[in-house]
């Protein structure tokens, strides 16, 4: 794997010039490093990852099980690619199973939510049914582990 | 005499203190230090293991078990070396579990030891080796190894080392703290010569799952060593479960049957729930461990750069998570060294001489911690050095 994404993936926060401290690379080797990655479609962003529950007083989030009939040329991927570029759609993921698209999404309220599903989700052409799941509490965010911290301090400083 | 210092045996009182104690004292002190001086994996154990304890606690199980420890987890054991040390032994009479492999060597030792033996072992190594020895009223003879060698064992300093009363060797590789590897061929030598003396080998393998470089190899599987070899091995370092205290010893019936025998009067068994987190460990654990391993080695290369860009000859560890850069170059001695860059830039970082006299000249930092710690660190280590450059040592 790409030294750079590997460390990226590592997950600690970094500057580039640490990075380049890590890696014995440069700062300008690194961001062409970034560069490389993003422009092979690799890397798509960057975005913090916040605690949900402090994500805004005023947001909420649902995931929408949608069952959709594939298209004769197109499988599901036409519709999916519909439903993907709505704003308000976070993630969007064909799946196995009992539905076949997992929508993320986040809106201010509930009825934003709602609206959203009956409005411009349902009344895609071949979306059979969708099933509005919301999200009352995040225990883990990405890798990270968000609910009653740890107490891994009781280590001595030193040790044989 | 007023003090009760005088009810304690003789060969008690003479035993040094652990340098490690020494200085933990003094780390211990300061506020705010930065320690690259922890002898653990900075990970905690990984979920499924502690789940697995949890578990079985909900389960009630808190019985005593077996004195060789479950047999469900001597059989995973069996596996587990087969597969990744190429020894196989017989779950049901070879296989001891101990509290951590510090147990293990000790009932090895009092197992096999009698009075006046000699044990050969080499040096800068782990702490408790000699004092080990000597609590068996047996002769630890050291055997230095040095950078020169990347802290491999020369098996000609080990044979020449040898004198009439040697009953075993002891040797740790990968090591803790040099991270030193000794190849094939070396052992190999090293086991004939067993051999033509008739002794024993102890093999403490606890790092062997975190080599980077090249195949771990174990004295134990050469053919004909199996015979003579007593296999410590445990969890700790691999999946970082050191808190479990739970190790083992393989070797032949009667070897396991004579440490049983001191096992069951000392110890007991090993504690039931770090036997059950033990099972989940090798059953469910490989993937967590090369993950973390994977994260060693990263460390691995940017410290041991550093400190050579720093002036700091350091050797590359084949293994283990603790680099050991030479400081000769400063003119002061390993204590003089950790304590000032302790004082001066609050990094703290192990004397050599804490794992022997031949570690004079070095100190042990573990890279078993964060990017941000590491480099912190590294470039503390730096200021401090570079002011010892400007203001050469008087000598």
């Amino acid at each position: 794997m790409n030294p750079v994404l590997k460390l990226i993936l590592d997950g600690e926060p970094l500057t580039t010039a640490q990075m380049g401290k890590v890696l014995d690379m440069s700062r300008e080797q690194i961001d062409a490093e970034l560069e490389k990655l993003r422009a092979e479609g690799i890397l798509l962003g960057w975005r913090p990852i916040l605690n949900p529950d402090y994500s805004g007083p005023d947001e909420v989030r649902a995931v929408i099980e949608v069952k959709i009939s594939p298209e004769r040329e197109g499988g599901f991927d036409r519709i999916a690619e519909r439903i993907s570029k709505f704003d308000r759609v976070e993630s969007c993921y064909l799946m196995s199973g009992a539905y076949d698209l997992l929508v993320v999404i986040k809106a201010q309220n509930l009825q934003r939510v709602a609206s959203f599903v009956f409005e411009k989700l349902a009344t895609v052409a071949g979306v059979n049914s969708t099933a509005t799941h919301f999200m009352l509490r995040a225990y883990k965010e990405q890798g990270h582990y968000i609910a009653r911290p740890e107490e891994v301090d009781a280590k001595p400083a030193v040790s044989p | 005499m007023s003090s009760s210092q005088r009810f304690v045996a003789d060969h008690v009182a003479g035993l040094p203190k652990s340098g490690i104690r020494d200085f933990f004292a003094i780390v211990s002190q300061m506020k705010d230090a930065i320690s690259l001086g922890i002898g653990e994996p900075d990970f905690v154990t990984p979920w499924h293991i502690r789940e697995a304890a949890i578990y079985a606690l909900e389960k009630g199980k808190t019985s005593y078990t077996d004195n060789k420890g479950l047999i469900t987890l001597r059989r995973e054991i069996s596996k587990y070396v087969e597969r990744f040390f190429h020894v196989n032994y017989n779950p049901d009479n070879e296989v001891l579990v101990s509290v951590g492999v510090s147990e293990a060597l000790d009932i090895a030792l009092r197992a096999i030891l009698n009075p006046g033996d000699k044990v050969i072992y080499h040096e800068p190594c782990y702490v408790s080796y000699s004092p080990s020895i000597t609590l068996c009223h047996a002769t630890a003879i050291p055997v230095a190894t040095s950078a020169e060698d990347d802290f491999a064992i020369d098996p000609d300093k080990l044979i020449a080392a040898w004198e009439p009363g040697v009953k075993a060797i002891l040797l740790n590789f990968p090591t803790n703290p040099t991270g030193g590897v000794t190849e094939r061929s070396k052992l190999e030598r090293i086991a004939k010569f067993a051999k033509e003396k008739d002794i024993v080998v102890l093999a403490d393998e606890i790092y062997a799952e975190l080599t980077f470089d090249g195949e771990h190899v174990s004295i134990a599987s050469f053919p004909g060593m199996k015979e003579r070899t007593i296999f410590l091995h445990g969890f700790s370092k691999a999946f970082a479960m050191t808190g479990f205290r739970i190790g083992y010893a393989c070797s032949t019936p009667e070897l396991v049957e004579a440490m049983m025998k001191v096992h069951q009067y000392a110890m007991m068994c090993a504690p039931i729930l770090s036997q059950e987190a033990a099972i989940e460990a090798l059953r469910n654990g490989e993937e967590a461990v090369l993950d973390m391993k994977d994260k060693y080695q990263q460390r691995r290369d940017f410290i041991c750069r550093r400190f050579n860009e720093i002036g700091l000859k350091c050797h590359v560890p084949a293994a283990t998570f603790y680099a050991f850069p030479s400081i000769r170059d400063t003119g002061l001695t390993s204590m003089e060294f950790c304590q000032r860059v302790l004082q001066a830039e609050k990094v703290a970082v192990v004397p050599g001489t804490a794992f022997g006299p031949s570690g004079e000249g070095f100190f042990r930092a573990s890279f078993s911690n964060s990017y941000d710690q590491l480099m912190r660190a590294t470039d503390a280590i730096e200021r401090f050095v570079d002011t010892l450059v400007k203001e050469p040592v008087a000598k």
